[in-house]
């Protein structure tokens, strides 16, 4: 069970129609492997953030499959053309089945 | 032999330096606040240096971007996590540091004067010290380890709000005793390689030494984000980690000499903004 886990985003407050803006995303997560192992020498089990996906208005912008070597607070950054006013939801996967989501309101100028 | 490998060193020491000058840019904080990372050296500095430059400008192009935006900023995520730690009471008395001191944002201004000396204490005080003495006698609380992790998060988060304010401690007065023993300290060669702090951060910054390129040793941006180990790292640290670094037995962190260290090498950069949490590799 991940502990300390919080998403955070950064999306432009506005944007002209059909313009194409940066996004950036992070989530503290300590992304434990799996091939490590503790001071007994048991392996310490993999926890990790495996998806992560981004919407807009109820359209796909992008989904990810993340792998056990992405280290600490993955950190994803991408762009998309904002072609209308609406909302990006963003959702993270946990291998212990949680899913943070959080999302942020783009107006159109 | 001893006498020709000792040329030999000599003849190679005079030849390699590459000089790779500090990079020309400026540091603007989330496109907002224009940091100062170059300015004149303070007078204490006159004889051996005209311009005093902060760290930020030794350091790559991507490592110098990521500490211009606080979303790229890892460092800004221990800041959050101390800010918790800021309104959670802890202790006896039932009291957080909110309780007395309001937002932290309250403190901005306090991180450019530490150390400093403390008048009913009668001692130079660094800014953990400070957060120590808070927690034992006003909170009741344990204390923190000098360098441990709730500690350093604790001094990004009063660095952050002290950003772009210029370092400005004071070197005379009560202090001035401590300021030279740093100044010794500072101008002392230690280890085997019998190397003092002015040997790389005052001769020979804007060289390489091997891989990496030699900064003056400012600390302004201190506490450090370091890409190397993941986490915050405190100025004790850094100078536990150089003075290793010449092969000598080192001081502890938050030791008599170390303290008077922090205060001269502050003192050095007097005038440059308050950068922490910085990013260096």
């Amino acid at each position: 069970m991940a502990t300390g886990v919080k998403p955070r985003v950064k999306v432009p407050k506005t944007a002209a129609a059909g313009e194409t803006i940066t996004i950036k995303t992070l989530i503290s997560h300590k992304m434990e492997s799996g091939q490590r192992k503790d001071d007994d020498g048991n392996v310490i089990p993999r926890s990790i953030i495996n998806r992560f996906t981004c919407d807009f208005n109820g359209e796909n912008v992008i989904d990810v499959v993340l792998e056990p070597a992405i280290s600490t607070n993955p950190y994803l950054e991408f762009e998309a053309v904002v072609p209308e006013a609406g909302e990006f939801v963003f959702t993270w996967y946990d291998d212990d089945g949680s899913v943070y989501d959080t999302s942020k309101k783009i107006a159109v100028e | 032999m001893k006498i020709w490998t000792g040329a030999l060193l000599a003849g190679a020491l005079t030849a390699l330096p590459l000089s790779a000058e500090p990079v020309e840019d400026t540091l603007i904080l989330n496109e907002d606040i224009t940091l100062v990372t170059r300015t004149a050296a303070p007078d204490h500095l006159s004889d051996v240096m005209d311009e005093v430059i902060s760290g930020w400008h030794f350091r790559g192009t991507e490592t110098r971007a990521m500490q211009a935006d606080d979303f790229d900023n890892p460092g800004m995520i221990f800041v959050e996590q101390a800010e918790e730690v800021w309104n959670t009471v802890d202790g006896s008395e039932g009291k957080s540091c909110a309780s007395c001191h309001e937002g932290s944002e309250t403190m901005a201004g306090v991180r450019p004067v530490y150390p400093k000396y403390n008048e009913a204490a009668g001692e130079v005080r660094t800014l953990e010290m400070q957060i120590n003495d808070c927690r034992e006698n006003r909170m009741g609380a344990e204390k923190w380890k000098y360098t441990g992790g709730d500690m350093v998060n604790m001094t990004a988060l009063l660095a952050s709000v002290s950003r772009g304010m210029p370092v400005n401690v004071a070197i005379d007065g009560p202090a001035q005793s401590t300021w030279e023993a740093g100044k010794e300290l500072y101008y002392t060669r230690t280890g085997q390689l019998e190397l003092a702090c002015s040997n790389c951060h005052e001769d020979n910054y804007g060289n390489m030494i091997r891989a990496d390129h030699l900064s003056q040793g400012q600390i302004n941006g201190f506490p450090v984000y370091r890409l190397k180990n993941t986490k915050l790292n405190a100025a004790h640290a850094r100078f536990k980690g150089c003075i290793r670094d010449t092969r000598a037995e080192t001081y502890s962190p938050g030791s008599p000499e170390f303290i008077a260290l922090e205060l001269y090498v502050a003192s050095r950069g007097n005038g440059l903004s308050v950068e922490g949490p910085s990013i260096r590799n």
